[in-house]
């Protein structure tokens, strides 16, 4: 079977958009019509948050979200039981990200199993050392038909891009700047050339383009560098205040994905 | 047996540098530059003059009569309460001021758990005229008002943690967080052996000072560098780090390192890591962690701000792994009696993370002329609200 993340890049060059939730947040089982909803509505790849207590890499917004989501009960078991239901009616790529500790608790060999098993085509674990991966996970990830992303940022080597690129099966998850999760997305000259450096650089793997994409607005300029980009905090502000999820994230996505009436 | 860092930052299974990509540059030239910075001679000279003239080194290897009789053994106190600001923790932030000048960074973030480690670094920075922006928890800060006052008479800026149980761990993702939004013109001094590579084994090097001048302070005091069992406190474990830095391959030399109990191992308050924690990752190394079976990283309990931490450093970890130090605990009670205790027996009023290390003095059967050294972290000055409100003295 092919993997869902590479069909998705190999047939769609431009403005995918993927968005990024915690799962069990707001409610414990909201994890599910989320995706649904995301589905339903026309975002390319969901990208679902593996809660964690100390989430280093997060901005104020998922912090909270993360908190609320363990609270709530979330874990890696419950995850993976949400994500074979979430794939009894949805075929677009789903992505887990989350930081390491919890997959080491659950079992790394385990998890990567299991979440095949369950429907998911590719993993984010930022903090897991490349060298890591390289040496201990990558045939297992490779057997099993899941991407790794890793991320890389405006402070990233070239010679260490190179490297990333040529470990990453799916497309490389380029942060937009030198920051945590949920920064203001107005980009500078410097961000619009590091952009530029990656697509100069002609690699093996397309890139999507997150952290501080909020609206319409950002998603576009984003988009415009690499093959899509990705929401993640503004989609969550989102859910937070939400009175009915499935027609304010259908409101949201559209109002991102629908072509401008000009 | 090999304790030492290997050149990938592992000691046995633990450490390592388990980051986010945005932190990955910064991390990466500390690690490449960090071994040449240490070696160059200009470094050594600064650091050596600094130690002896403004921290005060070598602090004294004091013979504690009295409590050496309420042991039955011969008791040295290791006086880094002595330190300029109280406690082994400017060993550190010395060093690292000067790796972060040669670094040419301009600003500096730390983060701070009884805020010892905060006020070294605002005091290094002032020295150095630096900026500082120090992150501490919003309990701790309630919980060690001085320290934080003396951090802003020195000119630091005070950042509350409010995240989490918003005490040390929270105090240190916050300053990770600071690091990864300022990634080029900052340096992040962490206080402990904690954190990714190379930040485990630098700080144990700035620290080794303890135990090499503990050797040649024993050699004079009982005519051989051995004794035959150092005591130290562990949070983070730098201070145990620094005093047991020089014995780990003279295996006849016992090393105690202590955890704090908090109101007792199976009270569900505590921060005994190595006999609640399981391996995983925190702060950017693998090592003993207190955490749930989810992964879920677990809030310790201290009396104790200094040791209120849910990890150990990677070196410990595997030091205890191996069985070369013996992991022991004390709680907040044994603790602050024995903190009381040698105020009375020796006029010293010790840190309470300090007082943890005395109180395991009590859990051993010495023989009457064994050599006992126990680390004598830092005063008890910043704790004595803590002690007033403990009464009992
Ligand atoms: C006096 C004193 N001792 C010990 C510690 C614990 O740190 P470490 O285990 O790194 O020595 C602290 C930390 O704040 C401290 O202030």
């Amino acid at each position: 079977m092919k993997n869902r993340i590479t069909s998705l890049f190999a047939t769609t060059k431009k403005d995918i958009l993927s968005v990024f939730y915690t799962a069990g947040f707001p409610n414990l089982h909201d994890t599910v019509p989320i995706a649904e909803a995301l589905a339903a509505s026309g975002a390319d790849i969901i990208e679902i948050g593996i809660p964690f207590s100390d989430p280093v890499a997060d901005g104020p917004t998922i912090q909270q979200s993360n908190k609320v989501a363990l609270d709530n009960g979330m874990n890696v078991k419950l995850l993976l039981a949400q994500v074979a239901t979430i794939r009894q009616t949805v075929n677009i790529p789903i992505i887990l990200m989350g930081y390491l500790n919890p997959v080491i608790q659950y079992g790394v060999e385990r998890f990567i199993v299991d979440a095949a098993k369950a429907g998911v085509d590719g993993l984010i674990l930022p903090d897991m050392p490349l060298y890591e991966y390289e040496e201990q996970y990558q045939a297992l990830f490779e057997q099993h038909n899941l991407c790794n992303t890793f991320l890389i940022s405006p402070t990233t080597s070239e010679e260490r891009i190179r490297r990333i690129d040529a470990a990453t099966q799916g497309f490389i998850y380029a942060v937009s700047a030198s920051s945590t999760t949920g920064a203001k997305g107005d980009f500078t000259g410097e961000q619009l050339a590091y952009f530029d450096k990656l697509n100069k650089m002609k690699l093996s793997n397309p890139f999507l383009i997150g952290f501080g994409i909020s609206n319409r607005d950002t998603f576009d300029r984003a988009a415009a560098h690499g093959a899509g980009a990705i929401i993640g905090s503004a989609f969550i502000n989102l859910l937070r205040s939400s009175t009915n999820l499935p027609a304010d994230i259908r409101q949201f996505i559209e109002g991102i994905k629908q072509p401008s009436r000009v | 047996m090999n304790y030492s860092v290997d050149d990938r930052g592992y000691y046995g299974q633990f450490g390592g540098a388990y980051i986010p990509e945005m932190l990955y540059p910064n991390v990466e030239e500390l690690r490449s530059r960090y071994l040449d910075i240490l070696q160059q001679e200009d470094f050594r000279r600064e650091f050596d003059d600094l130690l002896r003239h403004y921290v005060g080194r070598p602090t004294p290897l004091y013979f504690a009569k009295r409590l050496s009789e309420a042991c039955n053994a011969q008791v040295f106190l290791k006086r880094e309460d002595l330190c300029h600001t109280g406690a082994h923790k400017v060993n550190n932030t010395i060093g690292q001021i000067l790796v972060a000048k040669r670094l040419g960074k301009q600003k500096i973030i730390a983060e701070t758990g009884a805020g010892q480690h905060g006020v070294a670094t605002a005091t290094v920075c002032a020295l150095m005229g630096m900026e500082c922006i120090v992150y501490m928890g919003q309990v701790d800060m309630e919980r060690q008002r001085p320290n934080v006052e003396r951090m802003r008479i020195l000119g630091a800026t005070v950042v509350p943690a409010v995240s989490g149980s918003m005490t040390l761990k929270d105090a240190t993702n916050e300053a990770m967080r600071h690091w990864i939004n300022n990634p080029t013109d900052t340096h992040y001094i962490i206080g402990s052996v904690v954190g990714p590579h190379p930040y485990p084994d630098m700080v144990a090097r700035f620290q080794s000072v303890i135990s090499e001048e503990m050797r040649s302070q024993l050699q004079e005091a009982i005519g051989n560098p051995f004794p035959d069992y150092v005591f130290a406190c562990v949070g983070g474990g730098s201070n145990a780090a620094g005093a047991f830095y020089h014995y780990l391959n003279d295996e006849h030399v016992n090393l105690v390192a202590v955890e704090a109990a908090g109101h007792g191992i199976n009270s569900g308050e505590s921060a005994a890591t190595t006999a609640l924690g399981k391996p995983g990752v925190l702060h950017g190394s693998k090592t003993l962690l207190m955490q749930t079976e989810d992964g879920q990283v677990i809030e310790p309990y201290s009396i104790s701000a200094g040791l209120d931490y849910p990890g150990i450093g990677p070196m410990h970890a595997h030091l205890f792994d191996v069985g070369r130090v013996k992991f022991v605990s004390a709680t907040d009670d044994e603790a602050m009696t024995a903190g009381i205790m040698l105020g009375r027996l020796e006029g010293i009023i010790p840190a309470i993370e300090s007082a943890h290390a005395l109180a395991a003095l009590k859990q051993f059967e010495f023989a009457p002329d064994d050599v006992v050294v126990v680390n004598l972290s830092g005063r008890g000055d910043k704790d004595l609200e803590t002690y007033i409100r403990w009464g009992k003295y």
